[in-house]
């Protein structure tokens, strides 16, 4: 199973494994970390579930779809460039090791 | 009597008191019912991306099995309770298999089941409801051999499931009493845009539909409207709304209002040792405004949670949350914020033959409510203006070059 890890607004980092095909917002909030909200459960509709993408994995994790994009700029925190909603970065083989930083403010 | 708090369905909002109580720190027992077998999963899929086969029933639960443990929250599932009493310190109820569980205090949050037809031939097989992972289950079990399938009920569950059998290529029709669609959710604009939107992917709409009853001997065959004609039907779907679940209400005698579980503002019942929430609850008006609102909504289910389970640790905190709802059909974002009701101006701000605009609801000038039809920036910015008690001026609402944000004001 593909690992990721969370990186919360505090500093302290949390690795999990991720059932494939599971969001990285899914794998956070079942395993209750803290930090991703995701008020809406994942349907790209509230922007409480945002993170940024560490650099390394940018570009293999892609960017926004124009949806996605038009949410991250109504979301609680600025966005940076790597910014998604972690709801719709589901996980597989190739994200094996991703790294997210869990924005400071999700609401 | 023993401490700890009891739990009433474990939906949503159970699921979400349970996680509130112990984020703030409470560290007796906590106990959760619920009837259905499977624990504390994502409702809104059902309809969507479990039926598109973008999510499997693993993937919609909330919690993995470390996080009860882990939390200490004990689900008993596949049972319910049928006996309940409350005294002056402290309840106990019976459940249907015979546990007895003692408690300080009791949450509500039973949910709700679909309203069911009644007319001739309602009980066929294939005609389904939506609402549980066992309805999902047995809409999906049929779903691959359907060629014909009816909606009844124009409502975001019965359109959602519309949009879906349309992109599986299926003959749709639309059946919806009344001379409009989502009529208690949104204005004649978005409902026409809505009617416009399903057509143009295939779909038959009908309005002011006058339904007879089903033909078929055991499978469902078709619907016959009061004229005579029939409309063929392999599925089914009702989505014509739901009835609050007030089963333990009523063992404990808990006031009621239009059929539902009446609370306050701090999510408290009649019953000074039991709160309640989600679905099943009529509560004040959060956005301050005057009456009872029933709201049906996931945010709503975690919101006023969470105001019960500060409840349930004495922390009074009145429940002021912004509602708001979505709706995913087809390629089209429905996202609605605020409260409509009593609206007396609509502004529309872009072009709905673009598949793209708001409908701004007001009130003596002022903002109460939007619609934004894959318009995620609009709802964005809306959202954050009523929630903080702001408004937008209608007249440069309606120019869309200018994004919404910039013109929230006091």
């Amino acid at each position: 199973m593909p690992q990721v890890t969370y990186i919360l607004p505090d500093g302290t980092e949390t690795t999990l494994e991720a059932r494939d095909g599971d969001s990285v917002m899914e794998t956070a909030v079942k395993n209750g970390i803290k930090g991703i909200i995701a008020e809406c459960g994942g349907a790209c509709s509230c922007a409480t579930c945002h993170v940024f993408v560490d650099e390394a994995f940018a570009d293999v994790v892609g960017g926004p779809s124009i949806l996605e994009d038009d949410m991250l700029d109504g979301a609680a925190c600025d966005r940076r460039e790597t910014s998604r909603l972690s709801c719709q970065i589901k996980m597989c083989a190739d994200f094996d090791g991703l790294r997210v930083e869990i924005a400071p403010k999700q609401v | 009597m023993s401490g700890g708090i009891l739990i009433i369905g474990a939906g949503q909002s159970g699921m979400q008191i349970a996680d509130s109580l112990r984020e703030n720190g409470y560290t007796e027992a906590i106990t959760m019912v619920g009837d259905e077998l499977i624990p504390p999963y994502q409702r809104p899929p059902l309809s969507k991306a479990y039926l598109y086969g973008d999510a499997d029933e693993e993937s919609l639960q909330f919690r993995n099995e470390k996080f009860y443990a882990d939390n200490n929250i004990s689900l008993v599932l596949g049972d319910a309770v049928v006996g309940v009493e409350i005294g002056t310190d402290g309840g106990q109820a019976t459940t249907a298999s015979g546990r007895v569980v003692e408690f300080d205090r009791m949450a509500l949050a039973p949910g709700s089941t679909p309203r069911k037809l009644d007319l001739p031939g309602a009980e066929l097989d294939g005609v389904l409801y939506m609402r549980s992972i066992a309805d999902a289950r047995a809409l999906k079990e049929r779903w691959g051999k359907a060629e014909n399938v009816v909606v009844i009920g124009g409502g975001f569950i019965g359109l959602e499931v519309a949009a879906v059998a349309r992109k599986a290529g299926k003959n749709v029709t639309v059946l919806e009493g009344a001379d409009r669609m989502m009529a208690r959710a949104v204005c004649p604009i978005t409902s026409e845009y809505f009617k416009n939107m399903h057509e143009r992917r295939g779909a038959s709409v009908v309005l002011n539909a006058r339904i007879a009853g089903f033909t078929g001997d055991s499978k469902v065959t078709g619907v016959e409207m009061q004229d005579g004609s029939v409309i063929p039907a392999d599925i089914v779907m009702v989505g014509i709304g739901v009835l609050a679940r007030t089963e333990v209400a009523n063992l404990l005698g808990l006031e009621l209002a239009n059929g539902a579980i009446l609370v306050n503002e701090f999510s408290e019942t009649s019953n000074p040792r039991v709160v309640a929430a989600g679905d099943a609850v009529m509560l004040p008006n959060p956005t301050g405004a005057d009456g009872l609102v029933r709201l049906e909504s996931v945010q709503n289910a975690v919101d006023q949670a969470k105001v019960a389970a500060r409840t349930l640790m004495g922390e009074r905190e009145a429940y002021r949350a912004l509602p708001w709802f979505w709706s995913d059909q087809a390629d089209i974002k429905l996202q609605i914020a605020g409260l409509s009701t009593g609206y007396d101006q609509t502004v529309v701000r872009g072009n709905p033959d673009e598949d793209a605009f708001s409908v701004l609801y007001y009130r003596d000038g002022r903002l109460l409510a939007i619609d934004c039809i894959n318009q995620v920036s609009d709802f964005m910015a809306a959202r954050r203006c009523l929630t903080a008690g702001q408004t937008i001026d209608p007249i440069a609402a309606a120019d869309s070059t200018v994004a919404l944000k910039t013109l929230i004001t006091a």
